[in-house]
């Protein structure tokens, strides 16, 4: 299951994150915001209307918006 | 002779940065409650206990010494010392946010690293402690290997002893602590969580508040509402707000120029004054409470959170024209003047997506539009309501901000599939944590935006009217022939007005335009100087721009006026900007071209629609 279809608001681990479908530089971003294999996240709020895009992501105590490309390319699991 | 010692301020973005700069050495750096505010490296001096100077310097927020954007490149070279004219700082001023350790002790592993003294600074203590966190400063210190103060930047706690411990901080550098050798980032991350728990005494339910009002702001369907609600309430304020206030300047301005008029002799130096600078300076300078209001409410979603949250809501209108949310802060910031707006593009990775947000830049409306706005609305619409708290004036102002976003929409999506075509870039921003702005930054906030209009209007705007109001005054017309007809000023007008007289301007406007180049407000000046000049007798004389335009020009050629100025580039700072950011000619050159295109072709088409409605 990817993040992107992940229920709202439930605690998921990222199990892995398809890095080559990803931007070079965007997939350093995310590292940097600490999205990575084995950190758990949290989606808690999706984007306009019926587009469900961006999503709000929570990683410890930070909250980051990303698109659902890039929730699409990561893998996780509920824990 | 002893050498002038450097330290520098480095951390994640919105740590706090600048704020402590500020507080640290008294200058007024922009400060915002978003990432990437600060996007060049600024210095500034901060006196040490003993008495020595130290030269401080704020750079841009950064994730990782891997830089991902123009920003964060600046930080990297400056900290390596490979910055162009500068020496390597020797000391490090860590900002870590209180309340996000586990996140910003992972650069702050890279940043140790370098080996060089440094000093923490626990900034935002107030707003962990509002986040139900209790910190331990020692425990943290004790893990670092380096001192960490607690502070409160923008409430100027903990500065005394940041001081001390920069002044004390060069004696020793970092200690050798267990985070070395530690190189990956799933291992620096460990590390920081580590650090984080063992610095954190005690931690209750995380992040209520933003939950709560995420809740209402980002709602899929209620948050857009609130957001264009929001902007169009900002509208009717610049016009029902200012009004008295803009009546109360222009009554004094009026009421100078007729003192004046009373005990000088006629000649050239009460013309001077009364024509010149007071009906030209002066029709500018009566906008102050219309920008006021304008940048109040700015530095109001600047502060206080909500422009991150704005981006996101914003992010897929921007994805559907091949930009990012992150493209809205700088488009954002070029309500209020399109020169910060293109500097703020620096903290957008992606090159295509950058030159295109600077190429759009411009036409996002900016204050020095508001004053020709204004003063051809208050000209040719009626003050009527359309409904409830609905003031026609303000909705064709919101109408004008409309199609200048649309056109920098459309453009976007044209640029993004042709010239700076690329991959769809993506959007990755952090959301800041809400904070209620304090009444003292938003106070120095809108001084410093009245400043620089006053500034502006005291300096280039008062130089350019001048020097239009002396081509207009010579040579002296003849008995019977119009000073405008006669003036030089006059001439020039001719010489372009054909160019523009299928578009439905007038030669005034023609004349207006040319002066207009550097910078759009002396548009107003300039018209309303050439109103003055050429006016018959005094009682024309006395009457403001705004009814001369009133009793002057058909309703066709205002809206044309209005359309013109959505579009074209008439500020010669933004060009420059706009050179020095794209290093180069070429993208200016452009931007100028297809800006000046659009204004003829939108004002023409204006003109001609207007007219034939018979409008």
């Amino acid at each position: 299951m990817t993040l992107d279809g992940f229920e709202n608001g439930r605690t998921a681990r990222i199990v892995a994150v398809d890095w080559a479908s990803l931007d070079e530089s965007e997939g350093k971003r995310l590292k940097a915001l600490g999205i990575d294999e084995g950190v758990e996240v949290a989606v808690t709020r999706r984007g306009v209307f019926g587009t469900r895009d961006p999503l709000a992501v929570r990683v410890g105590r930070m909250t980051i918006a990303l698109r659902r490309s890039h929730a699409l390319a990561i893998e996780v699991e509920p824990v | 002779m002893t050498r002038k010692r450097i330290a520098a301020l480095v951390g994640n973005p919105n740590a706090g940065k600048s704020a402590l700069f500020n507080a640290l050495t008294g200058a007024r750096q922009k400060i915002a409650n978003y990432p990437g505010v600060t996007v060049e490296r600024k210095a500034g001096r901060l006196t040490l206990p003993s008495g020595e100077p130290l030269e401080l310097i704020d750079l841009p927020g950064s994730y990782s010494f891997d830089a991902a954007s123009p920003d964060e490149e600046v930080t990297r070279k400056v900290v390596h010392g490979e910055f162009e004219g500068e020496a390597t700082p020797e000391v490090i001023v860590l900002v870590v946010d209180a309340a996000n350790l586990e996140q910003h002790l992972v650069f702050a592993q890279e940043v140790l690293e370098l080996g060089r003294p440094t000093v923490v600074a626990l900034n935002m203590i107030d707003l962990a402690e509002r986040d139900g966190l209790t910190l331990d400063p020692a425990a943290l210190s004790a893990a670092l290997g380096v001192p960490v103060i607690p502070t409160v930047a923008v409430r100027g706690k903990g500065l005394q002893e940041l001081t001390a411990a920069i002044a004390e901080a060069e004696t020793h550098a970092a200690e050798d602590a267990q985070w070395r050798g530690h190189v990956t980032m799933p291992e620096r991350r460990l590390v920081a969580k580590h650090m984080a728990r063992g610095a954190t005494l005690s931690a209750s339910a995380r992040h209520t508040i933003e939950n709560g009002i995420d809740r209402v702001l980002l709602n899929p369907w209620v948050g857009p509402v609130i957001l264009f609600g929001l902007l169009f309430v900002i509208f009717q304020a610049v016009f029902a707000w200012a009004t008295p206030f803009a009546d109360a300047l222009d009554g004094a301005v009026g009421a100078i120029s007729g003192w004046v008029s009373g005990i000088m002799p006629e000649g050239f130096i009460r013309d001077f004054i009364t024509e010149g600078v007071l009906a030209g300076v002066g029709s500018v300078v009566v906008f102050l409470p219309q920008i006021v209001i304008l940048f109040f409410f700015i530095l109001l979603m600047e502060a206080s959170g909500y422009m991150a949250r704005a981006a996101f809501l914003m992010d897929r209108l921007m994805a559907g024209v091949g930009l990012s949310g992150k493209s809205f802060i700088p488009l954002l910031s070029s309500f209020a003047c399109a020169i910060p707006g293109i500097m703020a593009a620096r903290s957008i990775p992606d090159p295509k997506d950058r030159l295109t947000t600077i190429l759009v830049a411009p036409l996002m409306t900016c204050s020095a539009r508001l004053p020709v706005y204004a003063v051809i609305i208050a000209a040719v619409i009626p003050e009527t309501s359309v409904g409830p708290g609905i003031g026609l004036q303000g909705l064709v102002l919101f109408a004008l901000y409309l199609a200048g976003i649309v056109g920098a929409l459309v453009v976007a999506l044209v640029l993004r599939n042709t010239l700076a075509k690329g991959a769809a870039s993506g959007f990755i921003m952090e959301m800041p944590r809400y904070q209620l702005p304090r009444i003292k930054d938003l106070a120095i906030g809108l001084w410093q935006r009245a400043y620089v209009f006053l500034r502006r209007a005291g300096t280039i705007i008062f130089m350019v009217t001048i020097a239009l109001w002396l081509l207009l005054s010579f040579p002296k017309a003849e008995p019977g022939e119009s000073q405008l007809d006669a003036s030089v000023a006059g001439m020039v007008a001719d010489g372009l007005h054909p160019v523009l007289e299928p578009i439905g301007f007038n030669r005034e406007m023609s004349l207006a335009l040319i002066p207009a180049m550097a910078a759009r407000e002396v548009a107003v000046s300039a018209l309303a100087t050439t109103y003055a000049v050429d006016a018959e007798d005094e009682d024309l004389a006395a009457e403001g721009v705004t009814d001369r335009i009133a009793a002057l020009w058909s309703l066709p050629t205002a809206l044309a006026f209005l359309a013109w100025f959505v579009f074209a580039p008439q500020c010669i700072s933004t060009i420059a900007v706009a050179r020095r950011e794209t290093n180069g000619w070429k993208w200016p050159t452009f931007m100028v071209v297809y800006l000046f295109v659009l204004a003829y072709v939108f004002a023409g088409l204006t003109f001609w629609i207007a007219t034939a409605l018979g409008l």
